[in-house]
């Protein structure tokens, strides 16, 4: 892979800036999905005519304080007859693998901490984390790795309702995960790197020229597969409290089950962050409007798009799942894939 | 939120729409048809505009449907029946209450216990008055007897209290003298009906 063209033009990035970077990522983005917690109540009550959360705090704001104190004192209980091990390695796997593909993806503007601070003065702190040049081959692996959360959680926890939980991990699993590839493909194909930096690059020359007027197709297929695999709601399956209590997460309590709220979160932020990148322009200045300004607005949108999205649509059932993702979406990616490499060679 | 819309009972009389439920297909061709129909309706879209109608209808319009319920309370029908309430003439301040005992009479769950005696204007005067809410079933026979509209039903439905007598002594009923000018009149069960001037006939004095 060539160098990207916009490491040339900044500082060094050292390795005292990216630790800065990787502690940044893990503080925030646990507050944000906090936060996303409270505004994921409060959307979905708004959409119902309801309040949400009102009484801690003004317009129920330290709910989200209120959440975390429960969580963490809560008692730690390890069911009897689970495999102990498994148990507890399981959500830090879903929260780990969320946090890691955060370090592939632009997160927040990047930064040179002031010269009169002690000891870090002058250090670059960088947009993205760890800039590999594969960065969306990273980051779909990492977040396809962080469903071995649920599944071996499931499997572990010795209950019924954990089992179906996890054999409905690996049936999602199966199905998206082909689709989210043969989606991406077709851009991959057109900007030829795997790099996010070059994506963005690709995309600089105003609203025109972003992905989604050229693979609309592709565009709707990720955003479907990227519903299945961050568990958003036409595709809860894992945990569709009315059908299998709470799927994966049924045994687990505390700070542990926190952990797999986190580790969706996280990478619901993720998978906004790529279609931003991928196929809306990603961090490109759009008129006045500066580029960190749009993508937090484009994954904002994105955010509140799966909550919307819960708020109005039935979830599907496992066969119908497989069924959308294996003869519906699957040829059309492909046949995506084909028109784009066929026009690409006339 | 008005009374109106809880009032309405009318159920039957609202635009009920029945759904045009066609039968599922049977051939592969007929299957893929409605697939692709379904897909290009956008019907999930008019999901997705329902649900966001109805935030701003929340939000902008004044229709959230939460009642927050200790703060603020639905309006109740006048002819609810809660604790009871002993009302004041308006004039003297006077409690309304001819020591008549009607209310102890009718009573079909025997809880209203009175004494009465005459005072020193050879008028009746209740020395004692007691319901026990532990036996009443608020039927509201005693209001709908009472000749004087003095005990009346009150909108307090929030009965929890620390001790059985909290409610039930006559002075605890009894419109506060000093509250006297809020006192509402009783136009429930018991009350004169809104038209009774119409209703008034003129007794024939001739045979």
């Amino acid at each position: 892979m060539e160098t990207t063209t916009l490491i040339g033009q900044l500082p060094e990035v050292t390795a005292a800036g990216v630790a800065i970077k990787a502690i940044l990522i893990l503080a925030i983005i646990s507050a944000i999905a906090g936060f996303g917690t409270y505004l994921e109540r409060k959307v979905l009550a708004f959409m119902q005519r309801r309040l949400g959360p009102t009484h801690v705090g003004p317009y129920g704001l330290l709910q989200i304080a209120a959440d975390g104190i429960k969580l963490f004192t809560k008692e730690d209980i390890v069911p009897q007859h689970a495999n102990s091990l498994i148990f507890k390695v399981a959500p830090v796997i879903t929260a780990a693998t969320a946090f890691i593909a955060l370090a592939g993806v632009p997160v927040f503007p990047d930064f040179t901490i002031p010269e009169f601070i002690p000891v870090l003065g002058g250090t670059f702190v960088p947009s993205i984390a760890s800039d590999v040049n594969v960065g969306i081959l990273f980051v779909i692996g990492m977040m396809a790795a962080g469903l071995y959360g649920p599944l071996l959680a499931g499997m572990a926890q010795a209950n019924k309702w954990g089992i179906i939980g996890a054999a409905r991990t690996a049936i999602q699993f199966l199905s998206y995960e082909v689709v989210t590839g043969l989606s991406l493909l077709a851009p991959i194909m057109l900007v030829g790197s795997l790099s996010l930096i070059d994506f963005n690059e690709a995309q600089s020359g105003g609203i025109t020229s972003w992905f989604i007027w050229q693979q609309p197709v592709a565009f709707v297929l990720f955003l479907i597969a990227g519903f299945a695999e961050t568990n958003r709601t036409p595709f809860d399956l894992l945990e569709h409290e009315a059908e299998v209590i709470s799927g994966y997460a049924t045994e687990y309590s505390g700070m542990r089950w926190g952990m797999f709220f986190i580790g969706e979160y996280a990478n619901m932020i993720t998978i906004s962050i790529l279609a931003a990148v991928v196929f809306l322009g990603g961090y490109n200045d759009f008129g006045f409007i500066a580029g960190w300004i749009m993508i937090l607005l484009k994954v904002a949108f994105f955010f509140f798009l799966m909550l919307w999205v819960r708020a109005a649509w039935p979830h599907v059932r496992p066969d119908q799942l497989m069924w959308l993702c294996w003869k519906v979406l699957m040829p059309i990616a492909v046949i995506n894939v084909v028109v784009t490499g066929i026009v690409m060679m006339v | 939120m008005g009374l109106e819309q809880f009032k309405n009972r009318n159920v039957g009389t609202q635009e009920y729409k029945v759904l045009n439920l066609q039968e599922s297909p049977k051939t592969p061709m007929a299957k893929f048809t409605q697939v692709a129909k379904r897909t290009f309706k956008g019907e999930l879209f008019v999901g997705l505009g329902v649900t966001v109608r109805e935030m701003f209808n929340a939000l902008f319009r004044g229709q959230m449907h939460t009642v927050k319920y200790p703060l603020e309370k639905l309006p109740i029908s006048p002819r609810y029946r809660a604790i009871h309430e002993m009302l004041r003439l308006l004039e003297s301040g006077h409690y309304r209450c001819i020591g008549c005992g009607l209310c102890e009479k009718i009573c079909i769950s025997n809880c209203i216990t009175m004494e009465t005696r005459y005072d020193e204007n050879q008028r009746k005067e209740v020395s004692e008055y007691t319901i026990n809410f532990g036996r009443c079933i608020f039927c509201g026979y005693c209001a709908e007897v009472c000749p004087e509209l003095a005990i009346v039903h009150g909108p307090r439905y929030e009965t929890a209290s620390e001790q059985r007598a909290s409610f039930s002594l006559f002075e605890d009923m009894l419109t506060p003298i000093d509250k006297l000018s809020l006192q509402q009149e009783y136009d429930g069960f018991g009350a004169v009906s809104p038209n009774a001037d119409e209703n008034i006939k003129k007794t024939p004095l001739a045979y």
